[in-house]
């Protein structure tokens, strides 16, 4: 060998190894094809875990078709489309990073990489607008399941109040503001101890955060707009509604604040001419049927949300080894093989999106 | 490169594919939203496998291309797609058993459930 550098010439080496080849394989292909044969295994376990809850699904649509028919009209499929197209973007510029990892452009996967944080956060965002929704209406778990129609406001001098949004929206923001804090804090840290890459992907960091609010903003505004969501399917869900309203008036001046003054005319409306023709099962059944879908519904969405926070955590060690300038067009795997994670939680809700949004 | 297996094992995916995949992508969402909106009527009852089928393949898109399955080696791929099998034995299998004791949940009287109903 012509060029032994200093660090490989203790291990008697008979080829050159790299920076980041380790030294019981024979070269950075062997390397690569290991850890990619590795990850397909692990996205095959993957698959598996999440079969568990395909399988609860499919029994208990083949048992209670009805349930799916009436449980549908409470998720809003605009904001699943929504966040279809924010998940597949954040797969597009995976790719592209996965691309430029290839030809070992560490600048350019900097920032893919970072679009593809800001996109998981946004989706998270989106979610946070569809759960805490649910959450007001007291749309849950089977055992808590309390449906009650109508707007939800915030008691008065609280800052949800003010911002117009669901309380539980600002303890789940809390989450992520705080994450913002302690990156842009540990930039100005860094910044001052000199640690320009330390500062830099704190920087980023604080971002790819940050598209949470964009995600949460965006929701938002679509069902400040659209006046509670149930995009195209308003009339079905205010057809329950009403249904609902009729059938449990007894609780439902107790506590919530109920703003009665336009939505609620139209709720009466369409309950008187409404809810005569109405076949659906008793309340209580109702009560407890619909609850189960949307416990189905929570540990679906809720499993594919932590698989989403967990890519994030994998793509900020992306990141910073791309700061790092780490890949080359012979070490790029752990983009690759984070890369095909993503794509798997990708796969999973295009899956999702039908089963749970698309319900006809 | 010092060997010439160097940098010899990365598939870089062109740009304009991985762009164009994207757009296949976003239309068949659309096309499966679009779908779901209108009352197709007789085809109302294949709804449910029509957006099944669209899903399918835009997985297949992802796989294919975003996951690079298209260059890589036949033994990954066939690792992967392994998965679908014992997913649709779990499936299968499940169903099976539960179609045929059916009856008997269809015949249990239902007993109206106070203690986990909200007050």
């Amino acid at each position: 060998m012509a060029v032994v550098e200093p660090e490989h010439g203790a291990h008697d080496d008979h080829h050159d190894h790299g920076d980041f080849i380790a030294h019981h394989f024979d070269n950075a292909e062997q390397q690569f094809d290991s850890g990619k044969l590795g990850i397909w295994l692990f996205l095959v376990t993957e698959v598996l875990f999440f079969s568990g809850l395909f399988v609860a699904y499919t029994l208990y649509r083949v048992l209670h078709p009805e349930i799916f028919d009436q449980a549908h009209v409470f998720l809003d499929k605009y904001l699943g489309f929504l966040n279809t197209l924010v998940l597949l973007f954040s797969s597009l510029t995976m790719a592209v990073a996965v691309r430029y990892a290839q030809l070992g452009k560490n600048g350019h996967v900097v920032w893919y990489v970072l679009g593809t944080m800001v996109c998981a956060s946004a989706f998270l965002g989106v979610k946070a607008i569809e759960y805490t929704h649910k959450w007001d209406q007291g749309i849950l778990v089977r055992s808590a399941f309390d449906y009650h129609a109508g707007h939800h406001e915030a008691p008065a001098g609280t800052l949800a109040h003010t911002l117009g949004v669901s309380e539980y929206l600002i303890y789940l923001s809390v989450i992520p503001l705080l994450v913002i804090i302690g990156f842009a804090v540990y930039a100005g840290i860094a910044k001052l101890t000199d640690k320009p890459n330390a500062s830099f992907f704190s920087v980023c960091m604080a971002i790819a955060v940050g598209g949470y609010f964009v995600g949460a903003m965006a929701g938002h505004f679509y069902m400040e707009v659209t006046d509670g969501g149930f995009g195209g399917r308003s009339e079905a869900a205010a057809e329950m509604m009403a249904y609902e309203n009729e059938t449990h008036s007894d609780h439902e001046p107790t506590n919530k604040p109920v703003d009665h003054h336009d939505e609620s005319a139209v709720d009466q409306q369409t309950a008187e001419s409404k809810v005569a023709p109405y076949q659906g099962p008793q309340p209580d059944e109702f009560d407890q049927d619909i609850g189960i879908f949307f416990s189905i519904y929570y540990c679906m969405t809720g499993l594919h949300a932590i698989h989403i926070i967990a890519g994030i955590a994998f793509l900020a060690w992306i990141l910073w080894r791309s700061i790092l300038g780490h890949w080359r067009s012979d070490y790029f795997g752990p983009v690759d093989y984070v890369g095909l994670y993503w794509h798997l939680v990708d796969l999973i809700w295009i899956y999702l999106f039908p089963l749970l949004y698309l319900i006809d | 490169m010092s060997h010439d297996h160097d940098g010899g094992f990365a598939h870089p995916a062109p740009f304009k594919l991985l762009l164009s995949v994207f757009i296949a992508l976003v239309l068949l969402t659309i096309l499966t939203l679009a779908l779901s909106s209108v009352d197709l009527g007789l085809m109302g009852a294949f709804g449910f496998w029509i957006a099944m089928s669209i899903a399918s393949f835009k997985a297949a898109l992802v796989m294919l291309f975003f996951m690079h399955m298209y260059w890589d080696k036949p033994f990954n791929v066939l690792v992967f797609l392994s998965s679908t099998l014992f997913v649709i034995l779990f499936i299968g299998l499940t169903l099976t058993d539960t179609s045929h004791y059916k009856n008997t949940i269809d015949e249990y009287p239902r007993q109206p459930d106070t203690s986990t109903m909200a007050p």
